[in-house]
């Protein structure tokens, strides 16, 4: 029989499908995608074992001493063994506080994305899959949300919360806000695309058989209807996860986002940029460069992942 | 009582040019455990049927009139809850193309323990097991391995065995095959239409064959009907309508068959094509395309008239028995 072909075969394991699948052989042949995740590993290792890794830490002021300020990067004149990438204006190691800013920031990145792609996904699914005036309605929501700009949207928020509850409470919770501000902020991206892959989903004959197996409307749009639109939903992953950075970072620049005490990436940027005609460059500098090396590396993955998910591109 | 019973059944697309009848006065009876071919052009409305059975029509289109009694119970009226439980579970359905109708991030394993789990209060290693019982059933070799791959690392007969397997896991009383075998090759459509044939007997399970393949039609089923612009013209047992067509249409597709034909003369056709929906002709809608074309069927519909087993809608078969019918009707009035 014609169907017994792969009979005597043995059935391969997951490991060994992921091994023979498109996608591990086009990240083997590509070298800017093996760096940069290689690169963002390294990023994530040490963003997780922060606390470990760093000599210091810098949330504990106790271990900061004012005389330490401003010394530059080890290398420098005038650099210090134990400060390798110098210290700020409050004397706290760049290292250490760069380790745990990238914690800071990284977490922000995904928190925030994670509430967009949970926003993003029951409401783009909602309106294609329903349609008609369900459908209008949200997309309209997500018409007008996308015509305010994140930071604008993020400043007044920001701004208004610090200015009614005061600094202090707002410097306590301000992690939770900023993921709360961006995710909110850039969900209509997310709802646009799901929306447009559940339209060419739901026309498809398996949805039918789905419908004709007497599954409910929530069984048929989460099980069966949104795996299939996975391959969008991580594309705009990375490149939001991209975006949340930097959207936090400027809004920390902007003095909206992370408190002093608590430095992410922008933050420190921030900081730092007071002193830097005053030669003290590297407060700045240094973590600036982190920060442009990780958007970069999660903008290269996202390029990469697209290129390799698109099957128009495909090229076998 | 008939297990289904579908009378004057008319389904309606609402279009902006206008309602468009996808279907007319469809009326028929599935007893249990009988198989009942539907046959037809393109667009005669078969499929419509079949969705609006289930009542799971999309829209614009409607059931307008008529209803589905389903043991006696008009499906049209059931809450969504109720209509759910049926569907799959009571009523099942098998599409043309089984490389769509499987999803394809899923593992068939998966796909089918839902589907049990869907309608019953199972474990998922009971379901397991009535999914590989249901496997071997339709004689997929190796069926343990089948349950952990994902569909395009099977061919397409496979696959549509395995969408019959999941159309027979909750032991449906009917089932109903849009063109189960149109997007195969000859060889496997034989294999599988025997194989539903055998299933159907084995579980006394309702067939509702959709297909416009008159040979399968021949095989495998009891009686049939023949559609022709959302109407049946005729319908009886099979035997009876291949072997003596009475309504011009039903004998034109039969005379189309290339056996019809004389060796190495051009195929035998029914001139002309079916009318659009939209503007479907007075009278008997065939009428256009009628070799024996008479004043009255531009004129008014023909009714059903009884002939042997068969119901056939025409006026010439209907004039061929008018003395006796009429005597007929009398003599019960008395």
């Amino acid at each position: 029989m014609a169907d017994s072909t792969q009979q005597m075969e043995q059935q391969p394991t997951t490991l060994q499908r992921f091994k023979a699948s498109h996608f591990w052989h086009s990240f083997r042949i590509d070298r800017v995608a093996q760096l940069s995740f290689i690169v963002f590993l390294i990023y994530a290792l040490l963003a997780i074992f922060a606390s470990v890794i760093a000599p210091f830490d810098p949330y504990d002021a106790s271990q900061i001493d004012i005389m330490n300020s401003e010394i530059p990067p080890s290398w420098e004149e005038g650099g210090e063994e134990g400060f390798l990438l110098g210290t700020d204006a409050q004397g706290r190691d760049m290292l250490s506080t760069i380790l745990y800013g990238t914690r800071v920031s990284l977490m922000i990145g995904l928190c925030a994305v994670a509430l967009q792609a949970l926003l993003g996904i029951v409401i783009g699914l909602t309106a294609g899959y329903i349609g008609g005036r369900v459908d209008s309605l949200l997309m309209r929501i997500a018409d007008i949300q996308l015509s305010f700009s994140t930071l604008m949207v993020a400043i007044i928020v920001l701004a208004v919360f610090q200015a009614t509850f005061g600094t202090e409470l707002y410097q306590q919770l301000a992690m939770i806000m900023l993921i709360l501000v961006i995710g909110i902020a850039e969900w209509p991206q997310y709802a646009r695309t799901i929306r447009a892959s559940v339209l060419a989903e739901k026309k498809k004959e398996y949805v039918d058989a789905a419908r004709v197996m007497g599954f409910g409307r929530l069984r048929i749009m989460f099980r069966h209807i949104l795996p299939n639109t996975l391959s969008p939903i991580l594309v705009i992953s990375t490149v939001q996860i991209a975006n949340a950075i930097i959207s936090e970072a400027s809004l920390s620049f902007l003095g909206l986002g992370m408190p002093v005490s608590q430095p992410s990436l922008g933050s420190l940027i921030s900081s730092g940029f007071e002193y830097i005609f005053s030669g003290a460059w590297w407060i700045t500098v240094i973590p600036g460069v982190v920060l442009v090396v990780l958007v970069l590396v999660m903008n290269l993955l996202g390029d990469w992942m697209r290129d390799v998910l698109n099957p128009k591109l495909y090229k076998g | 009582m008939p297990l289904l019973e579908v009378n004057n059944l008319e389904v309606c697309f609402g279009l902006r040019s206008g309602a468009v009848k996808a279907l007319r006065d469809v009326s028929f009876t599935l007893e249990r455990g009988e198989r009942l071919g539907v046959v037809g052009e393109s667009g005669a409305g078969k499929s419509v049927l079949g969705f609006s059975i289930i009542n799971l029509l999309s829209r614009p289109g409607h059931i307008s009139a008529g209803n589905v009694n389903f043991e006696g119970k008009d499906l049209a009226s059931l809450a969504p809850e109720e209509l759910r439980s049926i569907r799959g579970n009571r009523i099942s359905m098998i599409f043309q193309d089984p490389m769509m109708t499987l999803n394809p991030v899923l593992t068939i394993g998966v796909q089918m323990v839902e589907c049990l789990q869907a309608h019953r209060q199972i474990s998922t290693s009971d379901a397991k097991r009535i999914a590989l019982k249901r496997l071997q059933q339709v004689q997929i070799p190796s069926a343990e391995k089948r349950l952990d791959q994902y569909p395009h690392e099977l061919s397409g007969g496979m696959r549509q065995r395995i969408v019959i397997a999941i159309g027979l896991l909750l032991d449906p009383d009917i089932i109903i095959a849009d063109e189960p075998t149109t997007a195969l090759d000859v060889t496997i459509q034989a294999e599988i239409m025997d194989l539903m044939l055998n299933l159907c007997e084995q579980n006394n399970v309702a067939l509702i064959l959709i297909t416009h393949d008159l040979g399968v039609v021949s095989q495998v089923t009891q009686r049939m009907l023949v559609m022709y612009a959302g109407r049946i013209i005729e319908q009886g047992p099979t035997k009876e309508i291949i072997n003596d067509a009475q309504h011009p249409y039903t004998q034109g597709l039969m005379n189309a068959l290339p056996q019809m034909a004389i060796p190495g003369q051009k195929l035998n056709q029914i001139k002309g094509t079916m009318p659009p929906l939209q503007n479907i002709p007075t009278g008997c809608s065939f009428n256009p395309r009628c070799e024996y074309v008479m004043d009255i069927c531009t004129k008014k519909l023909p009714p059903f008239t009884q002939s042997g087993n068969c119901l056939v809608a025409c006026h010439m078969v209907a004039d061929s028995q008018h003395g006796p019918q009429q005597e007929k009707l009398r003599s019960e009035e008395v």
